[in-house]
């Protein structure tokens, strides 16, 4: 080994090696485990952790093996993971109390453990999965076609413009505003509580997404000024009273009382 | 400068003087005198508001294209894009979003004409509880009476104009209920829409009707309502010196003039402003009209909500005896005839008629100028506060669903509950309303009669204490004192000394059953002796 050699090569250029290569291997590791965790929605990881959240947090009513019980909860086989998604993902699962209906909440999971519910509930039989970011995206859909299938299908239950509206005995169909693209989307797949199951063969997901299109348009608000809650006429009628006529009068009294 | 101004105004003036002797006119109408009052401002609203739908209706008429001739909406309005809609839908959009001003100025003429048919439900609520419709107001009641019914002929027909969803379902409605009269109903349906509903006909028809035969006849009765008020001058509160025979008040001009002036430009001020702030009827939410989509929240305007009040509230059973009955072939739906035909009708027809029932009662010949305190008249109060109460009861049935959804209540058990206080309430709030005029005019009693309290307490040389009491001064007990004692009628016997039936007994006799509804049980106004004798009796 001549003198340049011996000087390029240490004895703990191996271990350097090795140092460097972990180092690396963490560093690739770090960036890709997200993505990773992403793809992989049902590991048997997944799963495992599901059925334990199930079993603390949903079984008293579910029943340990999902399968529901007479008169208090419904069986949760076949109900799929979008199910799972849209009643834990916005707080009506776990139920607070009983009542005409599961009213929505702040969730009570953070989101990686909904998933792991909805990967366990998704294992007892085949139903509709989450859907994809691109299924649900508002500016890949058409409004004005959203519209027609909204006032169609959706709009005697939750307004012409997804306000929200009464139901019998108590039961309403909730204000859409503030819901999110996916919830909207699975509660169409799924049909929650008093809503029915609008499939793929009723309304194509291409049509789904049109519909929420239609509902994101509701956020630029109304060309007219406040919305007075988009309820229609009655809250027109009571502004109308109320306000214009309330002002009005109060400006009588106050003409009416300078001369005497 | 001000002597140039003085010089063309006065030649201009006897300029028209000359040529049409105006003068006197102008003289007569300036110097006719009004009482002042805040509450009879309330009519003005409604002649103001009309003149504001006037002008944003002429403006709306430039652009609207009353034709449901089909076209495909071109405009920039997002959620419309390419939809195929009628014209009418189509021109209001583009009014809406592309005519500079256009929302604004419907947004205007709604709001106007919400605020145009409250403003009349209230001037008519001020001059039935202060009794101004008493002789000689009679006809100019009626006359009222009908620019009311008018007005809700002219909202709803601008209403439907538009062509949108939500106004189409209440022509719908309309329909059903024209079609629930017996026999002429379907033929009458058939008259109005041109043929099946709905048919090409009815939105140039409603056109025609809201821009000029309903607004046509409100201004022409709103000219003999003004000149019957001039005739027969206008009513004043009690108040010291003031009579049947005389008014008190301030001139025409300048006073009135002013405020009068003044007073529209405040109106159309809240109007422009609640305008300008809060979206009424957004037609571009609802859509064009189609047959088959109702949203939640179908709701007509406040004005036209008792009758869908009464079309929700009305039972498709009342225990096991069907609302609707077929006869020989032939459907009779009872379920839409009584609460949308029958009830209203009752309903305005006792309001029309009221002031001759009152009238019959008090068998008071008399003009009356001089305006009852609410409290003065309990039984008319009441008979009013019921009315309002029947009224407020359909209009919150008619909208449940929002009053549900709002209180997060059961819908079924609030249509139960007004089921039941629809006959209820009226009639609790009727004895409510009478205990608390009773128990007012007997304060007015003990007032006069024993002066105002002052939370002096003097104790006496020899141990008494006692409260002093200060005297009311003369304005104080004119106001209290001078109302008319109406005594129930006395009706002569049904038999005459001979024991010859009297004619027309039976008449009578009904006169004088209302009249001790009436006047029955009443508190008299303090006499003069009886406060003569309370100021002596004591302190």
């Amino acid at each position: 080994m001549n003198a340049l050699a011996r000087r390029r090569y240490s004895k703990s250029a191996p271990l350097l090696l090795v140092f460097a290569l972990l180092a690396a291997l963490t560093v690739i590791g770090v960036v890709a485990s997200p993505s990773q965790a992403e793809v992989a929605t049902a590991s048997s990881d997944d799963i495992a952790a599901g059925e334990k959240l199930f079993a603390a947090n949903c079984a008293s009513c579910h029943g340990l093996d999902g399968q529901g019980q007479d008169g208090v909860a419904p069986s949760l086989v076949g109900v799929g993971a979008a199910a799972v998604d849209f009643q834990v993902g916005t707080g009506r699962m776990p139920m607070q109390a009983s009542g005409p209906q599961a009213q929505a909440k702040k969730p009570q999971f953070a989101q990686e453990q909904i998933n792991q519910l909805a990967a366990w509930v998704a294992s007892l039989g085949a139903g509709p999965a989450v859907p994809t970011a691109e299924m649900v995206d508002p500016a890949l859909g058409d409004a004005a076609n959203g519209m027609q299938l909204f006032r169609t299908n959706c709009a005697m239950c939750h307004g012409s413009v997804g306000g929200g509206g009464a139901l019998t005995q108590g039961k309403f169909a909730p204000n859409l505003w503030e819901t999110t693209p996916t919830h909207i989307y699975e509660a169409m797949l799924v049909g929650p509580q008093s809503m029915p199951v609008f499939n793929d063969a009723n309304i194509t997901p291409e049509h789904k997404r049109d519909i929420i299109a239609y509902l994101k348009a509701q956020d630029d608000g109304s060309p007219g000024g406040l919305r007075l809650g988009t309820i229609g006429p009655v809250a027109e009628g009571l502004w109308g009273w109320l306000i214009a006529l309330g002002i009005i009068i109060a400006s009588t009294v106050w003409i009416g009382a300078r001369s005497s | 400068m001000a002597s140039t101004v003085g010089r063309a105004v006065g030649a201009t003036a006897s300029y028209v003087d000359d040529r049409t002797s105006i003068a006197g006119f102008v003289k007569f109408f300036s110097r006719k005198l009004f009482p002042d009052h805040w509450s009879f401002m309330l009519g003005e609203v409604a002649l103001y508001s009309f003149i504001i739908l006037l002008l944003s209706g002429v403006f709306l008429t430039a652009y609207f294209v009353p034709s449901v001739t089909p076209v495909i909406y071109e405009g920039d309005f997002v959620t419309m894009k390419g939809v195929e809609m009628s014209e009418a839908f189509a021109s209001t959009l583009h009014t809406s979003f592309e005519v500079p001003g256009g929302l604004l100025m419907r947004q205007i003429h709604h709001w106007s004409a919400l605020l145009f048919t409250a403003a009349i439900v209230t001037h008519m609520c001020r001059v039935f509880f202060t009794g101004a419709f008493r002789k000689p107001r009679e006809i100019n009641w009626l006359v009222g009476f009908t620019l009311m019914i008018l007005s809700l002929a002219a909202g709803f027909t601008g209403y439907s104009l538009p062509d949108d969803v939500l106004s189409g379902n209440g022509l719908r409605i309309i329909d059903g209920v024209t079609r629930s009269i017996p026999i002429i109903g379907t033929y009458t349906s058939y008259w109005l829409f041109g043929g099946e509903f709905p048919g090409e006909a009815l939105i140039p028809r409603l056109f025609t009707a809201h821009i000029l035969l309903v607004p046509g006849l409100i201004l022409g009765l709103i000219a003999l309502h003004l000149f019957l008020v001039f005739l027969h001058k206008h009513t004043q509160y009690p108040g010291g010196g003031r009579t049947h025979r005389n008014v008190v008040g301030l001139p025409l001009f300048p006073v009135y003039t002013a405020k009068a002036g003044g007073f529209f430009f405040v109106v159309f001020g809240v109007v422009a402003l609640v305008s300008a702030v809060f979206t009424i009827n957004p037609v571009w939410n609802y859509g064009p009209y189609d047959p088959s989509p109702v949203s939640a929240g179908t709701q007509p305007d406040w004005y036209i909500l008792f009758i869908d009040g009464g079309l929700r509230m009305m039972p498709g059973w009342i225990g096991s005896l069907p609302s609707e009955w077929v006869i020989g072939g032939y459907t009779l739906s009872w379920n839409v005839l009584v609460p949308a035909v029958i009830v209203p009708g009752i309903f305005f027809g006792f309001l029309a008629l009221y002031p001759w029932l009152e009238a019959w009662a008090t068998g008071d010949r008399g003009e009356k100028h001089v305006l009852d305190r609410p409290r003065n008249a309990p039984v008319r109060t009441s008979i009013g506060v019921a009315l309002v109460t029947f009224y407020v009861i359909l209009v919150l049935e008619g909208s449940n669903d929002i009053v549900a959804n709002l209180f997060h209540m059961s819908l079924n058990d609030l249509t139960n509950f007004f089921r039941v206080s629809v006959f209820l309430l009226p009639i609790l709030s009727f004895l409510v309303t009478r205990r608390i005029c009773y128990g007012l005019q007997r304060k007015d009693r003990e007032l006069v009669l024993h002066g105002h309290e002052t939370g002096r307490i003097v104790r006496h040389e020899h141990g008494e204490y006692i409260e002093v009491h200060q005297p009311l001064t003369d304005q104080e007990v004119w106001l209290r004192v001078s109302f008319d004692d109406i005594a129930p009628l006395e009706i002569d016997p049904e038999y005459n000394e001979r024991g010859v039936r009297r004619r027309g007994h039976r008449w009578s006799r009904f006169k004088q059953g209302l009249s001790s509804f009436y006047f029955e049980k009443r508190v008299s106004p303090v006499t003069p002796a009886e406060r003569e004798e309370a100021m002596h009796s004591h302190h």
